[in-house]
């Protein structure tokens, strides 16, 4: 793919790009402009329905139609709430946006807000971002000061008023009514479905949660319209997507990038990742964030029906769960192979296990279970029934859940085992070898 | 009058419903042989349910109108029934194997020392082990442990037995002032606890004790004196301008030792009671003795004292229908229910059942 077009990080590397006036020179706030004076709050939605942009957080919603669920009771204020509590492992894109362009989020706020009607809209910071906060509160105070917040925006008679909120300090504040729940005040606990946000939301008024990624493709959307967002992308996965890329390649970082990029491509090109570090080669990537599936080298340059992966929705997801994985947020980590998958899988469980809200047993008992189950074969005191019974705790977590956490704590554990179990094998039936310093299972080994 | 009522059909029975009602409800008027095992909600408790998944069940029929399954299996105690709605509970595989897990998961961590805890006999949890478990046990982890702490003087909270259904954290919240104990972090390490060690001082503090399903919650002043099958429960009131003064009294001997709520078929307290009348007024001349207390479901405190409910004919046969489906003869149980009716095997059993129930006036 040659050049590809930038919709997000095109003016990133401006200095100074995070003041408004520097900002404004380079094409800032004209989405905003064209919005509020020519265009209506059903125009904006239908724009960013025909943009067939879906949700940047993990759950691939398409933000459009989600916006048309939005109820519209008389009387009744409505919310916007951007999700910017980025804090699964693997994910940091986010992060990089709001701070290095915060009046790009700010821009999408605003007409986000204005295309739903709201007046009160909030930001919602992983709270460990201090640094990130500040620099979205003195990009919003530039803001205000301009006119470009506050009361009758840019004259439209438009009001709108920003807050940033400093999260609750846990992973599952990430989850959409465990952060509504969190803004207002209370325990991150996740929220029993239905009522939808769209319907009860914050402070049981209709609120629509997206993320920080999604609300920034609006003001690129409404300035050059959604067919031609649509155009950007591949099939039902319109657009670029911001990767974090992390583990065991040349260059890490936050990519843009068109999808429907190869991945072999994305991985080996010096455009993107410049390839495996040297001297090493790729064993496993977990594609999408610490919670989707791990998929070992083979599959994930490759489909099982032998087609090129490409990085969308569709192309990372074909073959199931057998044989394929998520975009999810786009967390993006290489592994080689010096990666020990079952000490990984532990490191991964650890996390869930840490950061279930404990609401419900299946989550609760189940990711402390797999925890332990997993520290015990890692450190060599595991026995063959055990790798069983860790898919089998998996199953019995998976889809029986209050939140989507539970099935993201098994997910990874499942899929490890799936593709790699001669690996947990090895460190079950050779507990001294596999307890050594650095130990990694080599396929060639086992065979002896 | 009919338009607004819901038909459900649950496990094979059909019932109608006023709309907005829960699975649960609905499986509950139906009667104790479909209703699902509850283990955090609890009815008189708003917000309560849809935590320990104890109660999820098979929608096979969205509804009527929508006769897609639903994908996952639902939290009964919180999804409200459509019209025309096909719930699978007890006649469905993948619900019971399902709860085999959460009875597994729910004593992961729970201490199985029934035999010296003050719960064993009137505790949800080991009613829906016995019922829904399996007897294996895969867990060979330690299991987490925490002090005994004391909440107030008269409640002791054993945290090592707490299965966070929210309970008395939604009892605190609703029917008594300032609440100032709660759950404090996360997941496996997830606590009941009092806000820095303060003691919860409240006139209906004491409820927390009866909405709890576990021995995590216990009354001090009953605490050991009895084991409570051994005890007699007795209904009983007095004129309290605090509550309904409506109790139960346990006895041993002539002595009062206990004073709980009264609890329904379905170990639910209806009328929250006060702490006078829970903790100070144990002598018999403080009450008016209405009688025995219907112990109707609740574990063994029923068992060879009370009449059990006789499961109902229609229901045996659809299970045994459901279930023996595979043998394929022309015997009547893989036959639809109508069909079943008309035979003369279910006119014999009905016919037992009324003899039953004449015996058993
Ligand atoms: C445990 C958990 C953590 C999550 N964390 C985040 C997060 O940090 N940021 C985010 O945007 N979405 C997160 N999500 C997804 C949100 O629930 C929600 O789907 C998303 O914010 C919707 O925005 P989108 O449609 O624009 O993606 C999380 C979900 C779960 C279950
Ligand atoms: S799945 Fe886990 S994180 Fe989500 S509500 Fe249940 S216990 Fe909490
Ligand atoms: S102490 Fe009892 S009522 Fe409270 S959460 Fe624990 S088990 Fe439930
Ligand atoms: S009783 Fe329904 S989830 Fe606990």
């Amino acid at each position: 793919m040659a050049e590809s077009i930038k919709i997000l990080t095109g003016n990133f590397d401006v200095p100074g790009i995070e003041q408004l006036d520097v900002y404004r020179k380079n094409g800032g706030y004209a989405g905003l402009e064209k919005a509020l004076k020519q265009m209506s709050p059903d125009e904006i939605v239908e724009e960013v329905k025909k943009s067939g942009v879906r949700g940047r957080g993990g759950a691939g919603f398409p933000m459009g139609m989600k916006w048309g669920f939005l109820a519209k009771p008389e009387g009744v204020p409505r919310y916007l709430v951007c999700n910017g509590d980025e804090s699964e492992p693997g994910t940091f894109k986010d992060h990089y946006l709001m701070m290095k362009s915060p009046h790009l989020l700010i821009e999408g706020m605003i007409i986000s807000s204005f295309a739903l009607g709201a007046n009160t809209s909030f930001i919602y910071v992983r709270g460990e971002l201090m640094y990130v906060i500040n620099i979205l509160e003195k990009a919003i105070a530039e803001a205000k000061a301009a006119g470009l917040l506050g009361k009758n925006i840019l004259g439209t008679g438009y009001d709108l008023e920003l807050v940033v909120q400093p999260g609750g300090g846990a992973y599952i504040c990430g989850e959409e009514t465990a952060l509504l729940e969190s803004l207002e005040g209370k325990r991150g606990n996740p929220r029993n479905k239905p009522p939808f946000p769209a319907v009860k939301g914050l402070y049981q008024c209709p609120t629509v949660v997206n993320n920080v990624e999604s609300i920034s493709t609006t003001p690129w959307i409404v300035l050059n319209g959604g067919e031609e967002y649509a155009k950007v992308g591949i099939g039902r996965s319109t657009g670029t997507k911001l990767i974090s890329a992390s583990g065991h390649v040349k260059n890490p970082g936050v990519y843009e990038i068109e999808l429907g990029l190869p991945v072999e491509e994305f991985i080996y090109s010096d455009q993107y990742l410049g390839g495996i570090r040297d001297g090493h080669g790729l064993k496993a990537v977990v594609a999408g964030g610490s919670s989707v599936p791990i998929l070992p080298k083979d599959l994930i340059l490759k489909t099982a029906a032998g087609e090129p992966r490409l990085m969308s929705y569709e192309s990372l997801s074909d073959g199931g769960f057998a044989s394929g994985t998520m975009l999810g947020s786009g967390g993006f980590i290489a592994m080689d192979e010096t990666t020990c998958i079952v000490r990984n899988t532990w490191n991964f469980s650890r996390f869930y296990r840490h950061e279930s809200c404990g609401q419900c047993s299946p989550c609760r008992e189940g990711t402390g279970w797999m925890e332990k189950v997993l520290y015990r074969i890692e450190h060599g005191k595991g026995n063959e029934r055990d790798i069983d019974l860790l898919v089998d705790v998996a199953k019995k977590i998976e889809g029986n859940t209050i939140c989507p956490l539970g099935d993201a704590a098994a997910w990874p554990v499942a899929s490890a085992i799936r593709h790699f179990r001669d690996e947990f094998e090895w460190h079950v039936k050779n507990p001294e070898a596999a307890t050594k310093k650095g130990a990694v299972y080599q396929p060639e080994l086992s065979l002896a | 009058m009919e338009e607004n009522k819901f038909k459900v059909t649950i496990d094979g029975i059909e019932t109608e419903v006023a709309p907005g009602t829960t699975i649960l409800q609905a499986a509950r008027q139906i009667g104790p042989e479909v209703a699902p095992p509850a283990m955090c909600y609890y009815k008189p408790l708003e917000k309560s349910g849809g935590k320990c998944r104890a109660c999820l069940v098979k929608v096979a029929q969205g509804s009527a109108k929508d006769t897609r399954a639903m994908p996952k299996l639902m939290a009964s105690c919180i999804t409200q029934v459509q019209d025309g709605m096909v719930v699978e509970n007890y006649t469905n595989e993948e619900v019971v194997e399902t709860r085999k897990g959460i009875v597994e998961f729910l004593l992961l961590n729970h201490p199985l020392d029934c035999p010296v805890c003050d719960q064993a006999g009137e505790c949800s949890l080991q009613d829906f082990a016995f019922k829904h478990g399996t007897e294996a046990q895969r867990f060979e982890e330690e299991r987490r442990t925490y002090e005994r702490e004391d909440i107030g003087d008269k409640i002791q909270l054993h945290m090592n037995r707490c299965i966070l259904c929210y309970r008395c954290v939604h009892t605190a919240d609703q029917i008594t002032d300032g609440r100032c104990h709660g759950v404090m972090y996360r997941g496996d390490h997830a606590e009941i606890s009092t806000y820095i060690s303060k003691a919860v001082d409240n006139d209906f503090s004491g409820n927390m004790i009866d909405v709890c399903p576990v021995g995590a919650l216990t009354d001090k002043t009953f605490r050991f004196k009895n084991r409570v099958w051994f005890s007699k429960p007795v209904d009983a009131h007095r004129d309290c301008d605090k509550c309904s003064g409506k109790v139960h009294l346990w006895y041993k001997g002539d002595e009062v030792i206990r004073v709980t709520g009264r609890k329904n078929q379905w170990g639910e307290v209806d009328e929250f009671i006060c702490n006078t009348c829970r903790f100070d007024k144990k002598e018999t001349a403080d009450w008016v003795i209405e009688g025995p207390a219907k112990m109707q479901r609740h574990s063994v405190l029923s068992a060879n004292k009370y009449r059990k409910d006789a499961i109902k004919p229609e229901y045996a046969l659809k299970h045994a229908a459901q279930n023996y489906k595979q043998i394929d003869d022309s015997r009547p149980y893989n036959k639809s229910l109508e069909e079943v009716k008309e035979s003369e095997d279910y006119k014999a059993l009905m016919d037992k059942n009324k003899e039953f129930k004449l015996l058993n006036k």
